[in-house]
């Protein structure tokens, strides 16, 4: 909404340097975005600005208010003509192109001088011949031989439109040689209206609030022109089928018009608001809406009469038809549903009320009798219409958002007047007002103690009346009870226990936010719990970050196509149930992703030629539909993955090797054994993801809790990957973390020396590395306190199909020394149990 | 006929050689050899010893002697030596051992937490010091509890300030905020009071850009119980805002709406770059806004299981990913889920 200060200034004093009034309506809930300047000076900041200032401050001594009194034609250039302008100290010549000036060529001495806005030499205003707003200095010129050093302004010069047809024509009364900044210099706030201050979309709200927090008083319009013509009764009636969509519906009639050009100043306040300036007509409708915040709809009274052939037009208000059809004032067809609600007459649709007039009623430049609509609609069918349509409109804007109808018969009342003020032409007498469902402006009671226990501040009944008085509330006070019936311009508030929120919001408001003391929480504390799975998810990543694995954060939002990726030649993944988007910003995000590993390799992806060792994890949620059910199973998933060189590079080490299933296997083993988590094992998997003879599952307490492998090459192949072998897992956190142990005891440490030996056995292939090292560990039992596998050597010595196997054994004990007949003992029946066990052969 | 002076002179000759000998010596393999050469089994002073026994018996304990003293004259320079030339090959290795200590070091393998989880840890750990519990909810959510129970009825003007994904099932959407989770929270412990945190990531139909993203972290915060004022609201949050930037910075409370709470209000922390005086952070403005915060609407407390006439509160929501934005001076909103390592290795 834009605020032209100069329009504000009619309902309120306004004592305010820019900033200090910017910064008042912030903190009454009217956000200032921007202050836009048109003429007046911009406030100086000392290096701190609190609002974003832009526009064009007018220099007063150059700008002024010219009068043009003579318009000569320019002896070379038929485009061009010379005027005689008196800038206040004397007459001088200036040139300018402007065609709104052709028609006074040659005409001698004006009998009605026409004021401009005069710029001098040296002046800074806009380039008028440039797109968008660039500044530009005057200077003296030469243009086809006559000097030029000066310039009569269009509003685009100014700043103040976009307007460049012609320059600016000010209103007669404008005081020759006075500075323009003085004059006419404004300033327009552009503020944002709360969905529940909808009330303070126009002037006079903006004024109402400001008057409740600096005292000075509401200056209310009052009617100029008096009401003359002959009564309105018998010319139009009206017809409400559903008062839940029309609560009330105000006509009034103004004869005789001539619509014309309103005066500059009309126009100007209009475009200031962002406004186009029409006719008096249609601009008075709309400066009513913007003063008042009532939109309102002129008809041509005389297309009325000729669509009920002559006679008295009834206006018929209902809701549309499904499939319905009215031309707009846009000149769009319309095909409206049930929702909308139609201003009609007898002949058919007229205008969608509340949101856009049709075609065939409205004024134009040759209407002679106007029939003016104020009315009330449901603001939740407006909403949807103008949501079903994609039409926004200043007036589906403010009736969307639900309008009092008490403001309709004065907006009428106003309407006319500003009509007739402008454009001439006779009010009728009366309106014709039908209002089947008066609002009942809700009266609240609150009590003191009510408003200390919401904002910790302690107020009186006094106090209280005296605040919500400032709003227009009516209070009265019983003891320590306010009782205020609401204002009839505002329908955000409600009733009951919800009227006293809303009260005690208007009373903090107003009060001040920044005036009410902060405090401790002084209520009971919650009991205290903790959040086991957060806390161990929290674990789990301190740990991979422990290892050098980067966290990273994906987007969730993903399509089935992207998800394909992960499986050989992209198999078609789109048969898949997925939660998908009715509306996504594109098709690639356009379901809620089923894994994480897609998640992780997109992101390595993508940094595959940043660094030569990457190592990264991701935790986050993944969605399954569940059948039969609305919403579906969100899970958090942990993924990995690495790829690269296995050590970072020195300028002086030799190349370290590539990552392979190993490394990951044992960032496997290490989370997994910092959780506590015992008794896992490993089993080659079947998974389409990964190389069917480098990939496993971890078996946990009978259940699969995570799969992880190189990158199936046909997989890889998908990506853009460089040569390095890719290392995935993916672990399913809710299942394991479910599994990880509350507390866990450790092993002490022995006090006594521990015995050292290594053992070598050949085994056949098929023997598993997981198979021997159990046998070894179960046989030694408690004494045996550490089995490394040291080597795997494969030679033609030992033999094809076997392989040999080298452990260094630690042998310990808790309570003395071992013997070494202890350890040798030890050592046959481990070599003994192999042997009978697994036919491993002892290597000597 | 051997002389007892002779033998003696010959000892001391013996010990004269040795000394000059071992003056001589500069390293640990020339001490090696000269302990050969002079205290070894067929060193002068070792013969002397072992032919002992052709010396005339009563010279024996004179020559004896004479040889022990030699001996353990030796042995005592020896000890001497060896120390000096200890510690000589020590000075020498210090002054030719000196490397370039600006080659650059090696690069440890380091991991690292991704700055969200890092902001949003800090953020747990502010809040659970005042009895604040981290409340986790689901992200795909229904229109229900997304919105209806947080007093946001179908058509309502506020629905306006979120541009919603829905799902292709009717009345689910995408959360758009955290505030769901505060009905589940409530409605999971009403009537005892509530102090929860609840984070996550929340969705918004948006075109991606610099400034705004479709997905997002946003923590609540929200307080139930008797007699919480929004004088409360302003002491806990100013707390907490004093914490996260580590200053006495100042606030200022904005009136704003949001249809799940009333009175609402939008805080504003003073710029903690320039502390004020305008800079390009905060645009000039001297202030950053920061959060949304109000009290409780009564809808939304009754809808969670508590009666408005007798329980009150506060709930608060913030954008993690601002205040990473205020804190890093990150420009574009993009760098988070892109996850590019030349952004992350910075943190
Ligand atoms: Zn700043």
């Amino acid at each position: 909404m834009k605020i032209p200060l100069s329009w504000l200034k009619d309902y309120i004093n306004i004592n305010l340097g820019l900033e200090d009034l910017a910064r008042t309506m912030t903190m009454v809930g009217l956000e200032v975005e921007e202050i836009h300047v048109v003429g007046l000076p911009k406030p100086e900041g000392q290096g701190r600005q609190e609002f974003k200032i832009t526009g064009l401050a007018w220099d007063p001594e150059k700008f002024v208010v010219g009068q043009i009194n003579e318009v000569n034609p320019h002896p070379d250039a038929d485009r061009l003509v010379l005027c005689q302008l008196d800038d206040g100290s004397g007459e001088i010549t200036v040139l300018t192109g402007a065609p709104n000036l052709f028609e006074y060529k040659g005409k001698g001495r004006l009998e009605k001088p026409l004021k401009v806005a005069y710029a001098k030499e040296g002046a800074i205003l806009y380039d008028g011949h440039k797109p968008g707003y660039e500044l530009t200095k005057l200077k003296r010129t030469k243009i086809r031989g006559v000097e030029s050093f000066s310039m009569v302004c269009s509003e685009k010069e100014l700043g103040i439109s976009d307007e460049h047809e012609g320059i600016l024509i000010l209103d007669a009364d404008a005081p020759t040689g006075k500075p323009l900044a003085d004059y006419m210099g404004d300033a327009v706030f552009e503020v944002s209206i709360l969905p529940n201050m909808i009330r303070d979309a126009c002037m006079i709200g903006v004024a109402r609030e400001l008057s409740a927090v600096t005292g000075e008083p509401l200056k209310m319009p009052q009617r100029s022109v008096a009401v003359t013509g002959p009564a309105i009764e018998g010319k139009a009636s009206i017809q409400i089928t559903d008062s839940t969509l029309n609560p009330r519906f105000v006509l009034g009639l103004l004869e005789d018009v001539k619509p014309q050009e309103s005066p500059y100043w009309v126009q100007r306040r209009l475009r200031l608001a962002g406004m186009r300036p029409i006719n008096t007509i249609v601009d008075a409708t709309n400066y009513v809406m913007l003063e008042t915040g009532q939109p309102l709809h002129a008809f041509d009274y005389d297309v009325l009469k000729e669509r009920a052939d002559g006679k008295a037009p009834t206006i018929i208000t209902r809701a549309a038809r499904d499939g319905e059809k009215l031309m707009t004032l846009d000149d769009i067809e319309r095909t409206l549903d049930t929702n909308a609600i139609l201003v009609t007459d007898t002949a058919g649709p007229l205008s969608l009320a509340g949101v856009m007039g049709g075609l065939e009623s409205e004024v134009t430049s040759k209407t002679k009798n106007v029939l003016l609509e104020g009315a009330n609609w449901n603001f939740i069918n407006v909403r949807r219409t103008t949501t079903a349509l994609h039409l926004n409109s200043e007036a589906g804007y403010r009736f969307a958002r639900a309008i009092h109808p008490e403001l309709a018969s004065w907006g009428v009342e106003l309407g006319l007047d500003r009509m007739a003020a402008w454009g001439g032409g006779q009010i009728a007498k009366g309106l014709v007002d039908e209002y089947p469902a008066p609002v009942n402006d809700p009266v609240i009671s609150i009590s003191e103690d009510e408003v200390t226990r919401k904002l910790g501040i302690s107020l009186t009944a006094a106090q209280i009346s005296e605040i919500l008085s400032r709003l227009e509330f009516t209070c009265t006070i019983d003891g320590s009870t306010v009782s205020a019936k609401t204002p009839p311009h505002r329908m955000d508030i409600g009733t009951g226990v919800i009227g006293k929120a809303d009260l005690i919001e208007e009373i903090a408001r107003i009060y001040n936010y920044d005036n009410i003391p902060e405090t401790r929480l002084a209520a009971e504390l919650p009991s205290q719990r903790n959040n086991p799975q957060l806390e161990l998810e929290e674990r789990v990543k301190d740990l991979m970050v422990a290892m050098g694995f980067q966290e990273v954060i994906t987007y969730r939002l993903t399509s089935p196509e992207r998800e394909a990726r992960i499986l050989p030649d992209g198999e078609d993944n789109t048969e898949k149930t997925y939660v998908s988007l009715a509306n996504p910003i594109a098709p690639e995000r356009s379901v809620m992703r089923q894994n994480l590993l897609s998640s992780v390799l997109e992101i390595l992806e993508r940094n595959v030629r940043l660094d030569e060792r990457l190592a990264i994890f991701e935790i986050g949620s993944i969605f399954l539909p569940v059948e039969g059910q609305a919403l579906p199973e969100e899970s958090n998933r942990l993924a990995i993955t690495m790829s690269g060189k296995r050590f970072n590079f020195a300028w002086d080490l030799p190349e370290s090797g590539e990552l392979d299933f190993y490394d990951l296997k044992g960032v496997l083993e290490n989370l997994l054994n910092h959780l506590q988590v015992k008794d896992y094992t490993f089993k080659p998997v079947s998974h389409p993801s990964y190389h069917p003879g480098k990939s496993a599952e971890v078996i946990l307490d009978g259940q699969s809790v995570a799969t992880f492998g190189e990158l199936h090459p046909r997989v890889k192949q998908q990506y853009d990957f460089l040569e390095p072998a890719v290392l995935v897992a993916e672990v399913d956190l809710p299942v394991l973390l479910s599994l990880v142990p509350l507390s866990f005891a450790i092993t002490p440490v022995s006090v006594f020396p521990p015995v050292l030996e290594d053992i070598a056995v050949v085994v056949d292939e098929a023997v598993n590395a997981d198979q021997l090292e159990a046998l070894i560990r179960q046989t030694g039992g408690k004494l045996l306190a550490d089995v490394q596998l040291f080597d795997v050597f494969r030679s033609a010595q030992i033999g094809e199909g076997k392989k040999s196997m080298a452990y260094s054994l630690t042998y310990q004990a808790q309570d003395h020394t071992l013997t070494a007949e202890e350890s040798t003992t030890l050592r046959n029946k481990i070599i003994k149990r192999l042997e009978r066990e697994l036919g491993a052969k002892l290597r000597s | 006929m051997v002389e007892k002076t002779n033998i003696l002179e010959e000892l001391e000759r013996i010990k004269m050689d040795a000394l000059s000998a071992l003056a001589q010596v500069q390293d640990e393999e020339a001490l090696q050899t000269w302990r050969r050469a002079y205290l070894g089994k067929s060193a002068p002073v070792m013969q002397v010893f072992s032919n002992i026994g052709e010396v005339p018996k009563e010279l024996r304990r004179d020559v004896g002697q004479g040889a022990n003293q030699v001996k353990q004259v030796l042995e005592s320079a020896l000890e001497e030596r060896a120390a000096y030339v200890r510690e000589a090959a020590l000075q020498h290795k210090l002054t030719s051992e000196k490397i370039d200590v600006t080659l650059p070091g090696r690069k440890p393998i380091s991991g690292g937490l991704h700055p969200q989880t890092k902001v949003l840890r800090r953020i747990f750990q502010i809040f659970a010091e005042m009895g604040f519990q981290v409340y986790r909810s689901r992200e795909v959510e229904s229109d229900e509890y997304n919105f209806e129970l947080l007093n946001i009825p179908a058509y309502h003007p506020a629905r306006d300030m979120w541009d919603t994904f829905h799902i292709n099932q009717p009345g689910v959407v995408l959360r758009t905020h955290t505030s769901p989770g505060q009905i589940h929270v409530m409605r999971e412990l009403a009537p005892n009071p509530v102090r929860a945190i609840l984070p996550g990531m929340c969705y918004r139909y948006e075109q991606i850009s610099a400034r705004s993203e479709i997905q997002f972290n946003q923590v609540e915060v929200v307080a139930v119980g008797k007699n919480i004022t929004f004088g409360d609201m302003k002491g806990t949050l100013n707390g907490f805002v004093r914490r996260l930037f580590n200053r006495d910075v100042h606030t200022r409370l904005r009136p704003s709406y949001f249809p799940f709470t009333e009175p609402s209000a939008e805080m504003d922390v003073e710029c903690f770059v320039c502390g004020g005086k305008g800079c390009s952070v905060c645009k000039g403005s001297g202030w950053l806004e920061i959060l949304g915060c109000g009290m409780v609407h009564p809808t939304v407390l009754k809808n969670g299981g508590y009666d408005p006439e007798v329980y009150s509160g506060f709930a608060a929501g913030m954008g993690p990913e601002r205040i990473s934005m205020l804190l890093h001076r990150i420009e574009d909103i993009r760098y988070f889920w892109g996850n590019d390592v030349r952004f992350r290795s910075q943190f």
